[in-house]
């Protein structure tokens, strides 16, 4: 993607501004990339390299860190993020089942969890610690619990129709 | 207004009483994150809105004398079933599947003319419980720790201090030395409630015995096996317990600062604690000069970013160093050498919690629950096939069977119950066999599993054993930090085993690997994580070993979870030949002629099950 040599100037001044917030010690690595994460939605690689820069470490140290952590992530994801719950309770309350419609619905699988289209993406996540409402899903932050297949699609509908009314 | 002496906290804790006092009616909504997936901020707001507009809500204020209705937040209730939950009290009615429409019936109904709605309250087996303290589910229970999630204003410190908060703060800056606060917890014989059950006195003891310039005091709130949220709960409910119990264990090591880690997949629990951590500071329980004793302890909270190592010690002191979770080499332990390189006081988040109670009614009266070794409650996270899931809290030495049974309910839609997961992916399996088998670190030990952090997940005969170890297998593998080898390799190698297995290509010698290769892992890994690792499967080979024959020698999965194993036909006599399976069948393995009897082509069945799924009547089976 090309970008105008403006356009990047404005990403950095925000990448700036988070690193000015926490301070550029090493220790504070983590919150910086989560502040940066929260405000891109994702990792850019040349961000990364600029906070390295920035924080006087090295590029290496900096992708370490960001490809250690299961929450970061260093490619964009979609509008919609579903996470699927697969921890132990949801497990046994067959959240695989859940994962399989949500894939097939979307047309993801493990290696390509993001459409097309950049609305949606699909994760699993060990556990999110609700696990008397299992199985649960994450659709961007909010809990939905005891979900079927028939309930997942359902809701994959319904963002569909919100989006579509836009 | 910061508290300068103990008369000033008797005042203050008075006034917080009789403030309480002043909302004769208070009303508890099930506010954490369960409660929220369900609606249980929306009920909140409504009835919010329809205890104002009648004048009666009384929000709880130090300095007016207003009566009325108090309305909370409050944290887990225990019970998942049924939210969003609504508690009333004094009357304790329990209101369970709350909706906004009901709000208003509960305002005139029970609120102004002191009545019960029949409908609402929780209903079991053909019984009506008017109270919450006579459901089952609550009646077996033992609730200290948790004694205020779900009874008090989460977010309130003036309930908090209501309710005692903060007085064994006071006590042990006032009236007790470092060591004797050490004793105290030496005492108490209480056991670190993360997993491993070591005596936490003397690892308080240990940090405060070092000499040193700066010390810290780390709470473990990475909560991370799945299948456990009783931290969470804690944290969300009752926050400003773990304060204080970490501000005591600042007092009792001599350190000065602390950090909570909680993991990133808590949002609430993280903002309840600032608020906490907040309004600690302004009665002057955190900061400079605590309760101007002189002494000094502040807080930060450290988000985690969603690894599971960084629940071993080790690992989260890099990560709160913003590094790679890695666990390093130990000796040095992290009483002596921890975070930063300075000695490090690290206890879980319902340790620490436990801790007020100890100060203020003394380890004889912790040592008198529970049983001999392992005094106290222990919260667990009760769930899977269980009739009601949720938090629960016992007295050390409870039996499986009756927290299973009668507690739980026991296990639904008329299943049998085959297994009991403890301690998540370093725990292991226990069967009926052990239903009578006491709940407590060493007994389990003894049998091969362990408390973990208390994660109990319920298990029923439509569960696979092999599978669920397959499972945790796969758990494990994927959060193995990669440091050492035994660990990386070896739990890979064992997960591809599982996976053979499951997948019906498995042999007999692969049971024989699997057993060798678990003591390679348990003997040669560095940390927690790859020394338990082969646990669930090991503990499911003792006692299921019969489904892994099944698997190897006869290719069949027992409990038919293993879709590999499995094989569909169509039932000629019930098929109407509609053809719908035929169009949504992915690997195109089934032929038919419409209104004739459809079939399905083995060879090329890929065992998704999808025909299953999509056949109008039921004329496909698993055989």
């Amino acid at each position: 993607m090309h970008q105008t040599a403006q356009q990047s100037l404005r990403q950095f001044a925000k990448a700036n501004e988070i690193i000015d917030k926490h301070g550029p010690e090493p220790a504070h690595l983590i919150n910086i990339l989560q502040d940066i994460q929260e405000e891109y939605r994702y990792l850019p690689e040349e961000i990364l390299f600029y906070v390295a820069t920035a924080m006087d470490i090295s590029p290496a140290k900096v992708f370490g860190v960001a490809t250690f952590y299961e929450d970061f992530s260093l490619d964009p994801k979609g509008k919609y993020v579903i996470k699927v719950c697969d921890g132990t309770a949801c497990h046994v309350k067959k959240s695989t089942e859940i994962l399989d419609t949500l894939r097939r619905e979307l047309a993801l699988s493990e290696e390509k969890p993001t459409t097309n289209d950049m609305l949606f993406t699909v994760e699993v996540v060990s556990c999110i610690g609700a696990c008397g409402l299992a199985p649960a899903i994450v659709i961007n932050d909010k809990v939905y619990a005891r979900v079927t297949p028939g309930l997942t699609v359902d809701l994959l509908n319904r963002i569909r129709e919100d989006e579509a009314s836009r | 207004m910061k508290i300068i002496s103990m008369q000033d906290y008797n005042r203050l804790s008075d006034l917080c009483a009789r403030a309480l006092d002043n909302q004769q009616i208070k009303v508890l909504v099930s506010a954490d994150t369960a409660g929220f997936a369900v609606g249980a901020l929306e009920v909140y707001h409504k009835l919010h809105e329809l205890i104002r507009e009648q004048g009666l809500l009384a929000d709880l204020d130090l300095h007016q004398q207003k009566t009325g209705i108090g309305l909370k937040k409050g944290g887990c209730f225990g019970c998942f079933e049924g939210g969003p939950l609504v508690n009333i009290l004094p009357h304790d009615y329990l209101y369970q599947e709350v909706k906004e429409e009901d709000c208003a019936e509960i305002v005139q109904t029970t609120l102004i003319e002191g009545k019960p709605i029949e409908r609402l309250l929780f209903k079991r087996d053909g019984v009506i419980y008017k109270s919450q303290d006579e459901i089952p589910y609550y009646k077996k229970q033992l609730k200290l720790v948790l004694g205020n999630c779900g009874k008090i204003d989460a977010e309130s410190i003036e309930e908090y201090i209501a309710q005692g908060g903060y007085r064994g703060l006071a006590k042990c800056v006032y009236e007790m030395t470092p060591e004797q606060v050490c004793q105290t917890i030496s005492d108490s014989k209480l056991r670190g409630r993360g997993g491993g059950g070591f005596p936490a006195g003397r690892k308080w003891e240990s940090v405060r015995r070092q000499n040193a310039d700066k010390k810290y005091v780390i709470c473990n709130g990475d909560e991370g096996d799945p299948g456990a949220f009783m931290d969470r709960c804690i944290m969300e409910g009752d926050p400003h317990a773990v304060i204080e119990g970490m501000v005591i264990g600042g007092y009792a090591s001599g350190a000065n600062y602390g950090y909570i880690y909680v993991r990133a997949e808590y949002p609430l629990a993280v903002a309840r604690l600032q608020k906490a951590i907040n309004q600690a500071r302004e009665y002057g329980f955190l900061g400079e000069n605590i309760l101007s004793t002189g002494f000094n302890f502040d807080l930060k909270i450290s988000k985690g970013a969603g690894a599971f190592v960084c629940g071993e010690g080790s690992a989260l002191q890099e990560s709160i160093q913003g590094k790679r979770g890695v666990p390093r080499v130990r000796p040095p332990r992290t009483v002596e050498r921890g975070l930063w390189e300075k000695p490090t006081l690290l206890n879980n988040v319902e340790t620490f919690a436990n801790v007020p109670y100890i100060i203020l009614k003394g380890p004889e009266w912790f040592v008198s629950i529970g049983s001999p070794n392992n005094s106290g409650t222990k919260a667990f996270a009760l769930a899977g096939n269980v009739r009601d899931s949720g938090l629960i809290e016992v007295p050390m030495g409870t039996t499986f069977g009756e927290v299973v049974f009668e507690i739980g309910g026991g296990v639904p839609d008329g299943r049998r119950f085959k297994a009991v997961q403890i301690g998540g992916p370093s725990g292991g399996c226990l069967t009926e066999a052990h239903l009578d088998l006491p709940i407590d670190f060493d007994s389990l030990d003894e049998v091969g599993a362990m408390m973990g952090s208390g994660g109990m997940v319920v298990i029923d005969d439509r569960s696979c054993m092999v599978e669920v170890a397959r499972f945790f297998m796969s758990f494990t593998q994927k959060e193995s930090c990669g440091k050492c080898v035994p660990c990386r390799e070896g739990t890979k190698r064992m997960l591809e085993i599982m996976e053979r297995i499951v997948d019906g290509k498995g042999s007999e010698d692969d049971l024989a690997i699997l057993e060798d290769l678990s003591g390679t892992v348990r003997l040669g890994s560095l940390c927690g994580l790859g020394k338990s690792a082969a646990n669930p499967i090991l503990s499911t080979l003792r006692y299921f070993k019969d489904e892994y024959i099944s698997h190897v020698r006869e290719k069949k999965c027992p409990a038919g979870v293993c879709k590999k194993l499995s094989t569909y036909v169509i039932m000629a006599e019930t098929c109407k030949g509609c053809a719908k399976c035929k169009k949504i069948c992915p690997a195109q393995a089934i032929e038919g002629v419409v209104k004739n009897p459809f079939a399905i082509i083995q060879e090329k069945c890929v065992k998704c099950g999808v025909c299953l799924e999509t056949c109008p009547f039921n004329a496909i089976r698993e055989a």
